[in-house]
Parts: structure tokens; sequence; C-alpha cells
């Protein structure tokens, strides 16, 4: 069974057990945050500097973007999270960038101009989270109807939608 | 923002499509010759309800846009308020070809989480399972395809073997589609008596099947007249737009999860990873024809290594227990009741466990907050990264190559829309 005193938390625990790890090399001076949990790496960055957090993993040989997501955290502080998977083909290994925003100004820079593979899943975190994606090229809902009020997954959008 | 490295890899909206039809036609009369077409969102050839917008000059097509969300049910959300174990049957109805594949990366996912150790036969059976899956899908996808570019024997014969699989499906689960076979710690019930004589004598028939469909197909000029050369991606183009499984493999890069990153014992089987360097839809032709030959193999070997032993872990908080244990043991009958009427708590933390489906890579994002329900669920899937592509695949090309395009990447909708 899982024991969640195997986790590492913190740059300093993650960066010591894994200093040659070439994810936690390129981001070294970004990250604030870390964890290495359940044999996945998560590297936390500040919100304005995601785009170079992707060019520092993708020149250091994590070049396919799997997947960008988000969390809504809601009541908590900061209220969202945003996910990005990136997988490293060569390496076989795989690191997860977070970034945390504040419910009053969600809103992240795209990362289309490092990986263009990133268009519709920063518009479904537009669309059904509401997190403004700045710089993105065709920022539009992608799932609900262009006229649908509100964002389905947030967590104070009822389950069974408005009536 | 930094200028974008790759504009031109990037999707046009629907509207952009238009707008720029109506700039040609208000401004520059010389341009007046392009047209606007809708292709869907209910058309044979569209594999479910995707839309196109096409702009298109004569025969070719100048820019496309996909149209998606039509078959959006809110799957991520629904999951949200159920517990962990009865997100599985949800997980089915995502992409309703492979049920099982997506039951096995949410069950691996949530296994992750909770540090589960699975049993060896579980998971040959889930492996074994698999493997008939993608040739099940792979089978859909030939007939299908083939049918859009005006080869319509061959679904019928697709269709045949296809059946076979479901019943073999239908007498191990019940079901024929929406099996929810799996469970979390293992699969639901011990496989009936006739199972394995049952795949056996399936996969004794199947390498001489696959050879029917290629001598069907392969040779036939036409066939290779409408695929060759074709819906071109090279492989940056498919790693920047995310292009997964078969397609990326006919691009030429050399990558399967089965064999790079193995999950549920993949590392003990010995199967080949097709590749192709044609980058065409011809390449993922054959890429998925060999695809399901190695599958056969895949199948042969777990049913010939399929060990003793249990079918669950050894969890009793988390696997339902046995009906007879259930019926005359009590403290059995309190964990059945807990379990299914406040579910188990999973360790809070977040897992991405990915799996080769048969359209690529399907991974599954489980986030969980200590409680029995997951916080949130959210899947990655193939086809909704591989439509990225489209434009890139079908720009300046002859629009009925869209269709033996669409017809290549196998797209379902069901798993685009969620």
């Amino acid at each position: 069974m899982y024991d969640p005193a195997s986790a590492l938390v913190g740059t300093e625990a993650v960066f010591a057990a894994h200093p040659e790890n070439p994810a936690v090399v390129a981001l070294t001076s970004i990250a604030t945050d870390a964890k290495f949990d359940r044999g996945e790496l998560s590297i936390t960055v500040p919100r304005e500097s995601i785009v170079a957090a992707c060019q520092a993993v993708q020149s250091a040989g994590y070049n396919f973007l799997e997947d960008v997501t988000a969390v809504d955290w809601y009541p908590s502080k900061p209220r969202f999270q945003i996910t990005y998977h990136i997988l490293s083909h060569s390496l076989k290994a795989r690191v997860r960038l977070i970034v945390r925003l504040d419910g009053s100004d969600a809103s992240v820079d795209s990362i289309t101009g490092v990986w263009p593979s990133a268009n519709f899943y920063e518009r479904e975190v537009f669309d059904l989270f509401g997190v403004h994606i700045g710089g993105h090229p065709n920022l539009k809902r992608i799932m609900m109807p262009e006229d649908w009020e509100g964002h389905p997954l947030r967590k104070d959008y009822p389950v069974e939608g408005y009536r | 923002m930094a200028p974008l490295a790759a504009p031109d890899l990037i999707n046009p909206g629907v509207e952009d499509v238009i707008a720029d039809a109506a700039r040609h036609d208000g401004t520059n009369q010389a341009k007046d010759h392009t047209m606007i077409i809708n292709m869907g969102p209910q058309h044979p050839s569209t594999h479910g309800v995707l839309r196109l917008v096409l702009e298109i000059d004569g025969e070719s097509v100048v820019s496309l846009a996909p149209d998606i969300g039509y078959l959006h049910t809110g799957i991520e959300k629904t999951c949200e308020a159920k517990f962990y174990q009865q997100v599985v049957p949800l997980t089915d109805r995502i992409d309703y070809l492979c049920p099982m594949t997506n039951n096995l990366a949410y069950c691996l996912a949530v296994e992750k989480l909770l540090g589960l150790e699975i049993p060896e036969r579980a998971q040959y059976l889930r492996v074994l399972l698999n493997e008939l899956t993608r040739i099940q899908s792979h089978l859909v996808w030939l007939g299908t395809h083939a049918m859009d570019v005006g080869a319509l024997t061959v679904f019928l014969y697709c269709f045949r073997e296809r059946e076979d699989i479901l019943r073999i499906f239908e007498n191990l689960s019940g079901q024929r589609m929406m099996t929810s076979y799996f469970r979390i710690g293992g699969v639901s019930v011990e496989p009936p008596l006739d199972f394995y004589k049952q795949v056996q004598d399936f996969l004794n028939i199947m390498p001489d099947r696959i050879q029917q469909y290629e001598n069907l197909l392969t040779g036939n000029p036409i066939w290779m007249g409408r695929l060759k050369g074709i819906g071109h991606l090279t492989a940056a183009e498919a790693i920047s737009l995310g292009v997964t499984g078969p397609p990326l493999r006919a691009s030429g890069v050399d990558w399967d999860l089965r064999r790079d990153m193995p999950y549920s014992g993949y590392e003990k089987f010995q199967f080949k990873v097709p590749v192709s360097q044609d980058c065409d839809v011809w390449a993922r032709y054959v890429v998925r024809m060999e695809e399901m030959h190695e599958s056969v193999k895949i199948c042969q070997q777990a049913l010939d290594g399929m060990p003793e032993g249990r079918i669950v872990a050894d969890a009793p908080k988390i696997v339902l227990p046995d009906r007879e244990q259930m019926k005359t043991q009590m403290e059995s009958l309190i964990h059945h009741f807990k379990i299914v009427t406040e579910g188990f708590a999973v360790p809070a933390g977040e897992v991405y466990q990915a799996v080769e489906s048969p359209r690529g890579e399907m991974g599954y994002y489980v986030v969980s907050d200590g409680t029995a329900k997951p916080y949130r669920v959210h899947m990655r899937n193939p086809s909704y990264a591989t439509l990225q592509a489209l434009e890139t695949m079908c720009k300046g090309r002859l629009l009925a190559d869209v269709v033996a395009v669409i017809g290549s990447i196998d797209i379902v909708l069901g798993e685009i829309d969620r």
C-alpha cells in the first residue's frame, strides 16, 4: 500500500535526491516547489515563467507535450492549478509542470509557441475552467456552445447544471 | 508573448475560415474563387459527429477547421460525483471501440494512487483482453476506412472477425461492448471455462484472416492510388502536434508505450513495434496491419503463459469480496457493505498513467484529495490531439483525400468530446 512518507516534498529534498535528472537541472533556477511522489516528478513554476520553463525542458530532451489540463481547488487558495505533462522519447521519462493561479486573476501564457499541440488543450482549459490563456491564437470555447454561460468543470458549478 | 514558432501548424477556428473567405469576397475580386463548405456534423465518413469547415479552391483544400463538442457529455465532471469504483463503467463510454483500454488506464491510475500490487494472473488477463480489444478496434478501423475510400467488401469480412471477439467479451463479461470487466485491484470475475478455448480458436484463425484482408487490399491498384502519398505528416510535425500511436509510428518515430514505458506486465512479452518512414496514409495502413499480427502474438503468449492464482489483489477494504465469502463471513459482509455504501478512501496525490490504446496514447490524470471520490479525472485522448494534425495533412490536397485522411487517423468522436 502507498506510504505517504515515501513522497519527497519541496525543492530542496527533490533536487537533492535527483540531482542528475535533466528536468531538475533545467528548472533549478525557476522552480518554486517540487514533489517526487509515486515515481512521478512534479515541478511548480511561477506563472510568468511557464513559457521559459517549457523551453528549458524542451531543450533538456522532453520533446513531447502530452497534456494540458487544470484542477480547481476552490475554495482553497490559490484556486487553479494548471498541469502540463511533458514526455521525453529519448529519456523515457515524464515531467509534470504545475502553475498555480489565483481565482481573481486566472490567466497564464499560452505555450502554443513551444508546442502547437497545446492549442486544443488550452482552449479546453479556457472553456471548462474559465482560465484565460494569454497569447493563444484562437481562444474560443471548444466543447460547450459559444453562448454557454459559466465554466462546467469549476467546483462551484453544480454537477447537474443550472436549471 | 514571443512570436509563435510554427504559426502554420495552428488550426484556424471555424470563424477564421469563414472570415478568410469573406475577405476574399469583399476586398479582393481576384481571389473570389474559394468556397466554404460544411462537412458533417452528420456525414458517413466522419466516423461520428465531427463537423469540418473547409475552404476549397476548386477541388483542393485551402484551409480546414474541425468543430467538435457535439458529443460532449461532461464525463470528467460526472466522475467527480462518483466513488472511485463507480467511474469504471463511465470510462467504457469514452472510447467505445476500446472499452478495456480505458478501463485499464483508469484502474492503473487509481492503483498507482493506492500503491496496490496486482496479481500476475490479473495482469496477464488484462494484457490478453487489451490486445483482443486492439485487434477489434483495428478491424473497425480497417472496415470503415476501406469503405470510405470505396472498398465495400472488406467491411463485411472485418466485422465477421470482430463479431468473434465481441462474442468472447460477451462470454466473459456479459456485455459485447461496454464490458466494464476490469476492477480497481484486478478483474471482476474468473473467466468461464470455455473462455480459453474460445480465444485459442480465434487466435488460430486470425493470422489467415488478416492475410485475407491484405489479399483484398494491399496489392489493389485503386487502394494504393487512394492511399499512397496522401496525408503527409513528417516526424517533426507529428511530435509538435501531439500525434501518438500508429500515425506517429507511420511518421518514423519508434515509440510505443507498451515497450518503452511498460505497464501491467508488458515487459514480459516479446513483440515488435512496426514503424514506417513513409509518413502517409498508406504507412498508417501498413503499421496497423502489422500491429494486428503482433497483437495476435501477444495474445498467444498471454494465453500460453497464463499463471495460476488470484484475479484480484489481496486488499479486502478495496476489492469487493467473493460472493460466497460475503454470504458466510461477517467480516467480508462488513467490507462489502462499506465499499458499496461509502467507497474507499484513496490517499491524497496526483498521478498520470498512460497506456497505448489502439489510437495512441490514452492517459488518465487522477487527482485525489484523500476522500472516496476522485477530486479530478482528466482523460488525455489520442484522437483529440491527432485531430489537430488534420489540417497539416490535408492542406493543398484534394477534397476527396480528406476522407481518406480522416479514416487513416482512426478518430472516435466519443473520446474527443468526452
